[in-house]
């Protein structure tokens, strides 16, 4: 980016409702079924079919206005947008325009300019070269996702940075998920993201002009998409050019962004309010009731585990914000509560802060390893109830930090029960305290040299002594007594 | 007045391929169409509300069950072009 | 025997199939020999004689005619357009469906303006319909095959569409009863959308007693059509035979100072305010201050709403496409150019300027401002009245071709009907005399209008009743021979 200037993001985001039926007909959703198996007269735009609004979309899309802070409409109207395309089967699509559900909320520093209700298109396939008619390139469409309801988010230009952005979407997509009104998933097209990118001189006031950017199905690529059209606004205007209004289209395959065909008409849309509905009046009840349904959201449960569960702010941001990530702590938390009460023990089982470090810590880190990005513990072999189990025998010095790391590794791998791995592979803590003080010695003898710089006052040369009785013990033996050991021996203690 | 220029925008945006003659026929059947429309120039309508409904009705909903959807077979028998299950089209890429 | 079948109204026809003096197959198939000689192309598609059916139901297997507007399964319907040339719609609307359960039988589909979009039924993709109390005039339109059918005794009865008078303005040219219920009373579900806010389904009958009837069965909520509602209370059959204590005003704006009125169509109308008069009723002029500028509003907000309804007929999913260089676009052109009429184009392009970037606020906003103004003056005058009345058409049946090169001068025709559309509200037409053209020739029929306030269907079939008893028109034209 050059000096002197900043970065201006929005960001539009389409989020497919997971009601059970289309927004305006009786069809249920679908998931990958045959193409045109989920389709009806209305939602093929049959001559003298009307649409009727699902209850459900409307109850869905009240919930992400309330947990976006925003400010329901008293009464929104639906209107039509008219553009010509074969995924569209009416000539328009029903949306909202001047009147949304809701509007001016704030999501952590990002504040919502509006939320709105419509109705998804069809689905083009291309057949290229394959598919000619006539000579020209041919495209079949699918209408089984056209109709599907969408609640349409648009944020204000608050966010600076492609990093940001990510960031945030990530949050949005966490908050969304927690109310279980989407899927959420953006490889899917669930969760579908656009970003409205200018460049401005830092502390102007207005904007630059804008390009909008769409098409990045990962939060990768909508960090990546950012970058690589912020560093091309950045070239033009340092080299004295001027930005273009224009959309491009973000190819993942090359991460390459391709300007849409340049609009030979540009468009008009046309919007006039749409006849066949009335209008969406949300009464007490229906507000109350969207209210009542709102589930812990990331920012509470932040502030929770940080208060409650005295976890560090990163790691509670981490846990809170990550759908993914919280949901299997939950579960973990749970199961370790649990576990304990059935013991009877007096305690709470593990504590909250050594579940939520194995978690965000060596669980993760494992997981990213194994795979690649985005990681869902919940989709790996290991249980959280097996996580639990695992923290809490760390805790109860059951087995040692090292050893657990191992078992962890064969949970990854094959998953089971922590207790059988650790009986199976003889990761037991040792306890007798006469073996260890033997192997200690023996450890001593055989690194003389190390031995003689302790002695020398240099307590850092104890490494290779520690390595070799962890060695001998198969990491069985606990680290910190280990080391008070070998100085005991030493006669450094 | 709505000249050739305008017709054929507005005939575009409408899809509608019109013929040269149309095209004049149409910029002159326009225009006196819409001289008459603007007599409602005359009328003060400031702070009027707009209606675009009749009916007083609010929150007509559907509840969200799932009703049969139409067999397939059935949904391509009136297309132009099926093929593989689909509605084939040119290309809007193309 | 068959003439006489003819000529009973349907209410009277039930009550013979009840008491079994006549069996419903032979009251069904005389009409459907009398359709399939339509001479008239009042049809577009008709039942065979000789087919069996149910005679159950309140309407005991009676046929009716239906305008091709509303879908029916398996049975073409194309709404006049070549753009849906073929199309066998995969399910019933509404309307038609409840006549069915109700027990009526589907005796053909009449023929109309192109998309219900015109008032003389020249607009028609398979020709025009001939007016049976003249065949050198135009029978009205857009419902012009449903009124010229009823008229012609080819149908005891039928349902059209009205948006801003299609309904009415044909029962006047043809000498029939026409109501156009309050904007939600009857479902739209499956009714080719033309103007979503306007359109309407209603009955075309020979008298109010089996408009009564017909509008009781149709009527009703559905959940299909978010803003059909019905009708509370029902539909009460018309009784009345005197009109004291019922105050009627008489709309300057609609009648005396209406432009082009003609001479025999506004002696009728003062002789019908003399009969009102006569029974009891009390009649004095009103205003409707907006009233004039309805036309205006109209024809802009029907045809931007048109525009968007007629968007879907792209060639993609039903309907023919048209051969295109492989260039979607050209695909979608041609289909369309080639798909629709002229007066669709027209409206086409007229509701797409209208609403363009822009012109919206010039022209759409206003519209919709003056329609708030136009049942604002309703409201206003129903203070004072108990209904409003004016002559149907400024004009009786016009000849073919007389206004097919002057598109304004069509739309004229719906002046006096075009505010009540606007304003949602019922209005009824019914034949109340015969008056020559301006200019001379044989005398045709005229229709008188009574609007009523919202979902007063009831008490405007009751007055309509008792008017129409003492007016004793004779609905028969005179090609059709004497009466009886
Ligand atoms: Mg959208
Ligand atoms: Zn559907």
């Amino acid at each position: 980016m050059p000096d002197g200037y900043e970065s201006v993001i929005g960001l539009e985001i389409h989020v497919q409702l997971s009601t059970r039926t289309k927004m305006f007909c009786g069809c249920e959703l679908s998931f990958g079924e045959e193409p045109n198996t989920h389709t009806c007269p209305v939602c093929l735009a049959h001559p003298g079919v009307l649409p009727t609004i699902n209850e459900q979309a409307v109850r869905y899309g009240l919930q992400i206005a309330l947990a976006l802070g925003c400010e329901p409409a008293a009464r929104s109207i639906f209107h039509r947008k008219n553009y010509f395309y074969p995924d569209l089967p009416k000539g328009y699509q029903i949306s909202q325009y001047d009147i949304p559900l809701a509007s001016g909320g704030r999501l952590g520093e990002v504040r919502i300019h509006r939320v709105h209700l419509e109705e998804d298109a069809a689905k083009l396939i291309h057949l290229g070269e394959s598919g000619r008619i006539h000579g020209s390139a041919a495209s079949l469409v699918d209408f089984n996702r056209g109709g599907t309801p969408l609640v349409e988010i648009v944020t204000e230009p608050d966010l600076r940075g492609p990093a940001e952005a990510r960031e945030w979407a990530q949050l949005l997509r966490t908050t969304i998920k927690q109310l279980a009104v989407s899927d959420v998933n953006m490889e899917e097209g669930s969760l579908r993201c656009d970003a409205n990118v200018s460049l401005r001189r830092a502390g102007a006031a207005e904007l630059g002009t804008k390009t909008e950017l769409k098409n990045m199905n990962s939060f990768r690529f909508l960090e990546r998409g950012i970058a690589a059209e912020l560093e091309r606004q950045g070239a033009l205007l340092t080299a004295g050019g001027q930005v273009e209004q224009e959309t491009f289209h973000f190819d993942p395959r090359t991460g390459a962004l391709t300007p849409l065909r340049s609009k030979e008409y540009a468009h008009d849309y046309r919007y006039f309010p749409e006849p066949d509905l009335v209008p969406l009046a949300p009464t007490q009840e229906m507000l109350s009731a969207a209210r009542e349904a709102l589930p812990e959201l990331p920012a509470e449960r932040r502030d929770r585990y940080e208060a409650e569960l005295g976890l560090p702010e990163v790691t509670a941001r981490q846990l809170a914000f990550d759908a993914e990530l919280g949901a299997y702590f939950e579960r973990a938390l749970d199961a370790s509560r649990r576990g304990a009460a059935a013991k009877g023990s007096a305690g709470d089982g593990a504590e909250p802060k050594v579940i939520a470090n194995w978690v965000t810590g060596e669980l993760v880190g494992r997981l990213r390893e194994a795979g690649d990005g985005e990681v869902d513990p919940a989709s790996s072999k290991v249980s959280p109830e097996a996580l639990a189990a695992l923290a809490g025998m760390v805790e109860s010095k059951q087995v040692t930090t090292g050893a657990a790391r191992q078992v962890l590794a064969t949970l990854v791998a094959e998953g089971g029960d922590p207790a059988e791995i650790v009986e199976r592979e003889g990761l037991t803590q040792m306890s007798d305290a006469g073996e260890l003080e033997a192997i200690a010695e023996r450890a001593i003898e055989a690194e003389p040299g190390a031995a003689e710089k302790v002695r020398a006052g240099n307590p850092k040369a104890i490494g290779p002594i520690v390595g070799a009785v962890m060695r001998e013990t198969k990491g069985r033996a606990d680290g910190g007594e280990v080391t008070r050991l070998i100085m005991e021996k030493l006669g450094l203690s | 007045m709505i000249d050739r220029k305008q017709v054929l925008h507005v005939a575009r945006l409408a899809r509608l391929e019109l013929t040269d003659e149309e095209v004049e026929r149409m910029s002159g059947e326009l225009t006196t169409i819409l001289d008459h429309v603007e007599r409602m120039d005359e009328l003060d309508l400031d702070g009027v509300e707009p209606t675009s409904h009749v009916v007083a009705l609010e929150n007509v909903l559907r509840a969200d069950e799932p009703r049969p959807s139409w067999p397939r077979e059935q949904v391509l028998e009136p297309a132009p072009d099926p093929a593989e299950g689909a509605f084939r089209v040119p290309s809007p890429q193309a | 025997m068959s003439a006489d079948l003819l000529g009973l109204s349907v209410a009277e026809a039930l009550r013979r199939i009840e008491a079994g003096g006549l069996a419903a197959d032979e009251y069904f198939d005389a009409y459907a020999k009398r359709a399939a000689a339509d001479e008239l192309g009042a049809y577009l598609w008709r039942a065979e004689p000789g087919q069996a059916g149910a005679a159950d139901g309140e309407l005991r297997g009676v046929p009716i005619a239906v305008k091709d507007i509303f879908c029916t399964e398996g049975i073409e319907t194309t709404a006049a357009s070549r753009v849906l040339e073929g199309y066998r719609p995969p399910y019933t609307a509404t309307a038609v469906r409840r006549l069915a359960d109700a027990g009526a039988r589907l005796l053909g589909k009449t023929n109309m303006d192109e998309f219900a979009m015109g008032s003389s039924n020249e607009n028609s993709g398979y020709g025009p319909v001939l007016n049976p109390w003249d065949r050198e005039r135009v029978p009205g339109g857009s419902s012009g095959g449903s009124a010229a059918a009823v008229a012609g005794r080819a149908a005891p009865w039928a349902i059209g569409t009205d948006t801003g008078g299609s309904i009415r303005q044909p029962a006047s040219f043809c000498g029939i009863v026409g109501l156009k219920p309050t904007y939600g009373a009857v479902s739209r579900y499956g009714m080719i959308a033309f103007a979503s806010s306007l359109d309407q389904c209603g009955p075309l009958t020979r008298d109010v007693g089996d408009a009564a009837l017909l509008l009781r069965v149709i009527q009703g909520r559905d959940a299909c059509d978010s803003t059909a509602i019905g009708i509370e209370g029902g539909v009460a059959l018309p009784s009345r035979e005197r009109l004291e204590g019922l105050r009627f005003g008489v709309p300057r704006e609609l009648s005396a100072d209406a432009e082009g009125i003609e001479a025999g169509v506004s002696e009728v109308f003062q002789r019908t305010l003399g009969v009102i008069r006569e029974l009891g009723g009390e009649v004095d002029e009103c205003e409707l201050p907006h009233a004039a500028h309805g036309l205006s509003a109209y024809y802009v907000l029907a045809p931007a709403e048109a525009s968007a309804n007629l968007a879907r007929y792209d060639g993609v999913r039903f309907g023919p496409r048209a051969d295109s260089d492989g260039d979607l676009i050209s695909m979608y052109e041609r289909t369309r150019e080639a798909g629709f009429g002229a007066e669709v184009k027209r409206r086409i392009m007229l509701g797409t300027y209208a609403l363009s970037s822009g012109y919206y606020e010039a022209y759409y906003g206003r519209a919709q401002r003056v329609r708030t103004k136009i049942a604002g003056d309703f409201q206003a005058a129903f203070e004072r009245f108990d209904y409003l009345v004016t002559p149907t058409s400024p004009t009786v049946a016009f000849r073919l071709g007389e206004r097919t090169a002057n598109p304004l001068a069509m739309y004229m025709s719906d002046f006096c009907t075009v505010p009540m559309s606007l304003a949602g509200i019922p209005a009824i037409s019914i034949p109340a005399g015969l008056a020559e053209p301006d200019g001379g020739g044989s005398e045709l029929p005229v229709g008188f209008q009574i609007a009523a306030p919202a979902f007063g269907e009831s008490g405007l079939l009751d007055a309509a009743h008792a008017l129409e008893r003492a007016i004793g028109f004779d609905t028969r034209p005179p090609a059709m021979g004497p009466q009886g």
